[in-house]
């Protein structure tokens, strides 16, 4: 859908800072979240899991908690069905384990109790004979050819034969002529990066409340960020169909792409049908650490050559990649964004997945790039030291813009890219001074941004409001940005739209909250939904004038005469034509489905200054300033605050954020205290500066922006700290014993 | 589980001598709770102190501070004569965990959990705190250094608790400081730790000093030959890279999730030095 065509749109709600719709019921303490809920005779469940990270379940023994007074359901994997398609065959073997467990974590029974505790009693009762076998964690571990094997036969036809069986994923692109253009490069350097796994690290752990009665028919509500990926999960992992099973989101306490997959809802559900009650099921903090999906860890290669004044000549990635237990495509995508930024004659990148002993990998915002690209911009941050050379100037002077061939295959359309370099370059930040054991460091980040299947109701009630239906969880404000677009259309106050998230039997499927999708796609769908009601009202309207159709036309909340020889009729409101509806044809609404293309690129640019203390290798982050295309923002505060956002994610991952494995393969910091996100008191205010080129892909000029944020700050931070301590650092996260051994050797 | 409220200290560590099974006090409560919440223990028994008389109260006592064992770390924060006695000891509690924690934690509940890196600790033991026991048989003073033996273990038998510790007077010309290592701002666990109290003479000299170090030993340790580097100087550099030295090798620390063996006992001396200048400073002293 294009952008439309108007020279100087003058918005009159988008681009506004109006209330957030759900404020007052989060600071209340009103907002139903996914463990808010409760239903007579519901029952709770709890889950036992693996303490090994790889061992064959020999047997299991549920008889004597079956036997323990108020426990009313066992369940094990063997009451699951085995879906044929892989991707439903690793959820269901992921909710409860079959043949082995994987990671240290991984579920193996379930219980539903009439109370917690003897919930808990009872999971002490289920005897698991594991046979334990040899482990691996470390992804380059992984890749060797005599390394444990996690899961026999997942390797795509991509993999060259005579790997390891870990090796799931290879892949490959790029174009020109790699050995020409490394010949042309005065300066080549060549480094490896590491970085650790690390979590979501959302504030409501996942929480569901699950019916499924005898007659096959289910009820779900849960905290999750697509309400129909758990309806079909759930159908394939108990083997019912979609229809018989209704599945209602709560309100969500974070997701940042973590919450786009199922862990708990079908055992809750299996639960449910052999004891007849509804089942709560939540998890604890330590079980989402531990079970449910951080992001990928990850080893990396990358080599650039350059010229002396600062030309890209060629570069090239090679990515070792892994997400757990289970194969998954993320390191394409980390492939595809590493060289994003740059418009090169001669570029490569190779990825490969391998498994590992850990849990299953799951969505972190812009899956794969934050990594990809921290290597990457470290390497262009290590040329512009060595040949002298400004690093801001470097990155205007290799940007890719319209026109250029990325380095993933498309030729880009408008990109804003060169504007967001030229902004980050105006910024006093940029030439603040710095003071002693101070450095700043800049990157470029990008993510692709997704559009999707998507359906919006748009009801015009008879009390001239408007109701908007749509199917995406809001985790970043959409709400309020589809209510904005939804008024805007239609010329009404803002607060006269309520916007709310459907259950699955309420609408059509709409894809998860995810690759920064909704303000763009439902917005867009809403917009058109809009469009459909206001056609709808002028078609009624010309009714009642006795006016052709296209004589109508809607401005400012009010259908009129489209010009004098269309009469002189007096405009009609939206609540006059909604309070007349019953007489002029009946209910009126419009509604939108559609598979969303045009989602359009995004680039952000990352400032930050740091002081390391070269006694402790403390770092402290002095200034931070987030510069970001993000097409038309439809909410300033919403999308500043995901701005914000990715940053401080992206601190936490830099400086102290990561998954730690013992020896013997298990989780070693599965609770908030060791599992380091940054605090408020760690951070400056994270500065902000949106452009806004618009997206031509979307009739005002929307982009998705919940995603690029993070993709920047960790080679932002790790120039930064790099530069004040001196020593280049090639690991993450940057934590204070491995920065002071690197700075004092 | 057996919630109790005893009328006196004498029942209470009656009642605590007599369980059978598994026992646990109540004052602060910030590791009990946490304790319970992730299931570690299963207590059949908890005894509820707060209530008890002189358990909630900082009172002054032959020129010094007796602070009762429920005194939470806000309000010894709050109390200004304290805090101008003691700003080191006072400072190491105050980073006991979150805001809403300071306002149920307590110095002597910091102290009997046994962590090596329990951030009242160091301060305690340099400003030569005095913990009162309560046993089944009657009262006694235990200097707090000896209070703890190990990670998680103390030295208090079966109905022993503290009902208070004193922090004794402290003349003018000296002060204390405590400082930590985390990775972050605040809300975590000192990586390492140290704290110096001292005396300066007339003419700014250090007349007596003490240093003890935390998270790089199985207890906190009072490292004497570091506190006597420092008497006679005006901390100039010789005495300070003496101070370091010595700390340094009086550490004895573990390699784990939060920190080396290296880690540990280069920060260690790091903030034994910046916790003389900063002592010295509050005590008058001009470098």
């Amino acid at each position: 859908m294009a952008f439309d065509a108007q020279a100087e749109r003058n918005f009159k709600v988008v681009g506004t800072r109006v209330a957030r719709p759900d404020g007052i019921d989060k600071v209340t303490g009103k907002a139903a979240y996914g463990a808010d809920i409760s239903a007579p005779g519901m029952l709770h469940g709890r889950i036992l899991r693996s303490p090994h990270a790889h061992a064959r379940i020999v047997s299991i023994d549920t008889s004597a908690a079956e036997a323990l007074a108020g426990v009313k359901a066992v369940v094990t994997g063997a009451d699951l069905a085995q879906p044929e398609d892989e991707g439903f065959a690793d959820v269901a073997i992921n909710c409860l384990a079959r043949d082995k467990v994987l990671y240290d974590g991984h579920a193996v029974a379930a219980v539903a109790a009439t109370s917690k505790s003897i919930a808990k009693q009872a999971i002490r009762l289920i005897k698991v004979d594991y046979a334990v076998l040899p482990h691996v964690t470390d992804v380059d571990a992984a890749m060797k050819p005599d390394a444990p094997v996690v899961q026999e036969g997942r390797a795509l036809e991509t993999v060259p034969a005579g790997m390891s069986q870990n090796v799931t994923t290879h892949c490959q692109f790029g174009h020109g002529d790699l050995d020409a253009g490394f010949a042309k490069a005065d300066k080549i350097i060549e480094r490896s990066f590491k970085t650790a796994a690390t979590h979501q690290g959302y504030i409501e752990p996942q929480a569901c409340m699950a019916s499924l009665g005898s007659d096959g028919r289910g009820e779900v509500w849960c905290c999750t960020q697509g309400q129909y990926m758990v309806r079909a999960n759930c159908a394939a992992v108990l083997g019912v169909e979609e229809s018989q099973l209704r599945i209602t989101s709560s309100e969500i306490g974070g997701g940042f792409g973590g919450k786009t997959s199922t862990f708990i809802e079908p055992v809750a559900l299996a639960l449910s049908r052999k004891a007849g009650k509804p089942v709560k099921i939540v998890m604890t903090r330590d079980e989402v650490l531990k079970a449910t999906g951080p992001t990928i860890s990850s080893s990396m290669d990358i080599k650039i050559g350059m010229t002396k004044d600062g030309r890209i000549t060629a570069a090239r990635g090679e990515l070792r990649y892994s997400g757990g237990a289970y194969p998954n495509a993320t390191v394409d995508m980390g492939a595809q964004a590493a060289f994003a930024a740059y418009d090169l004659e001669a570029v490569e990148t190779v990825g490969w997945n391998a498994m590992t002993n850990r849990p299953k990998e799951i969505p972190y915002r812009a899956p794969g790039a934050p990594t990809s690209i921290y290597a990457v911009e470290s390497v262009v941050d290590e040329l512009c030291q060595e040949l002298g050379l400004d690093p801001l100037d470097v990155r205007l002077l290799n940007a890719a813009r319209k026109g250029t061939l990325s380095s993933y295959g498309p030729t880009f359309n408008d990109i804003g890219l060169v504007a967001t370099l030229e902004a980050a370059k105006a910024h006093p930040h940029y030439t603040a001074p710095l003071g002693p054991n101070q450095g700043r460091g800049l990157s470029c980040g990008f993510w692709f941004n997704f559009g999707g299947n998507t359906c919006v109701s748009l009801n015009i009630n008879d009390d001239g409001t408007v109701g908007v239906v749509e199917g995406n969880p809001d985790i970043g404000g959409s709400r309020a940005s589809i209510s904005m677009m939804a008024a805007e259309e239609l010329g009404v106050p803002y607060d006269k739209v309520r916007t709310v998230i459907a259950d699955t039997s309420s609408l059509g499927f709409n894809d998860i909250t995810d690759g920064s999708r909704v303000t763009f796609a439902v917005g867009l769908a809403t917009i058109e939904a809009a469009r459909a009601a206001i056609k709808e009202m002028c078609r009624r309207i010309a009714k009642i004038w006795d006016i052709d159709e296209d004589a109508v036309i809607w401005e400012d909340g009010c259908a009129k005469p489209a010009g004098p020889n269309a009469g002189t009729h007096p405009p009609m409101s939206l609540a006059e034509i909604a309070a007349i509806a019953g007489n002029t044809g009946g209910p009126i609404a419009g509604h939108h489905e559609v598979n969303a293309d045009g989602a359009g690129v995004s680039f952000g640019v990352h400032l930050c200054d740091t002081e390391v203390d070269p006694e402790t290798g403390a770092t402290k982050i002095l200034r931070y300033t987030v510069f970001q295309d993000a097409g038309k923002a439809v909410h300033p505060d919403y999308v500043e605050g995901q701005m914000q956002g990715g940053a401080v994610q992206g601190i936490g991952w830099a400086l102290n954020e990561e998954y730690i494995y013992g020896e013997d393969g298990r989780l070693q910091n599965a609770g908030f205290l060791d599992y380091r996100v940054p605090v408020a008191s760690d951070l400056p205010d994270i500065e902000t500066v949106i452009l806004e080129i618009p997206n031509p892909g979307h009739p005002y000029g929307v982009r998705g922006v919940g995603e690029t944020p993070i993709v920047p700050p960790l080679a932002a931070i790790a120039n930064a700290v790099s530069r004040a301590a001196g020593v280049r650092m090639t690991e993450l996260p940057m934590s204070p014993p491995r920065l002071l051994k690197a700075m004092t050797g | 589980m057996r919630y109790v409220k005893p009328e006196s200290f004498e029942a209470a560590a009656t009642l605590l001598r007599d369980e059978d099974g598994t026992s646990r006090i109540l004052a602060g409560g910030t590791d009990v709770l946490v304790q319970l919440k992730a299931e570690m223990v299963e207590p059949d028994l908890m005894v509820d102190m707060k209530h008890l008389p002189g358990m909630r109260d900082i009172a002054a006592e032959n020129g010094g501070f007796r602070v009762g064992a429920a005194v939470s770390g806000a309000e010894m924060g709050e109390h200004t004569a304290l805090k101008a006695m003691w700003p080191g000891v006072v400072e190491g509690v105050e980073l006991i965990g979150s805001s809403q924690v300071q306002s149920r934690a307590t110095m002597a509940g910091n102290l009997c959990t046994g962590s090596p890196a329990g951030d009242s600790v160091p301060a305690m033991v340099t400003a030569g705190a005095v913990a009162r026991v309560q046993s089944p048989d009657g009262v006694r003073d235990v200097p707090v250094i000896d209070i703890p033996t190990g990670p998680g273990k103390n030295s208090l038998a079966k109905g022993e608790f503290i009902t208070s510790i004193f922090l004794p007077a402290r003349p003018d010309n000296a002060s204390d400081a405590y400082l930590r290592f985390i990775p972050r701002t605040e809300m975590d666990i000192a990586v390492s730790s140290a704290a110096v109290s001292l005396e300066l003479d007339g003419n700014g000299v250090v007349a007596t000093a003490h240093v003890a170090v935390g998270a790089v030993a199985p207890t906190v340790l009072l490292v004497k030959d570091a506190g006597d580097a420092l008497i006679g100087s005006k901390l100039d550099d010789a005495a300070i890279a003496s101070l370091v030295s010595v700390v340094e090798a009086a550490c004895n620390p573990i390699t784990d999730k939060r920190g080396t063996i290296e880690f540990r006992t280069k920060t260690a001396g790091v903030l034994a030095k910046r916790a003389a200048h900063i002592a010295y400073a509050r005590a008058g002293g001009q470098a």
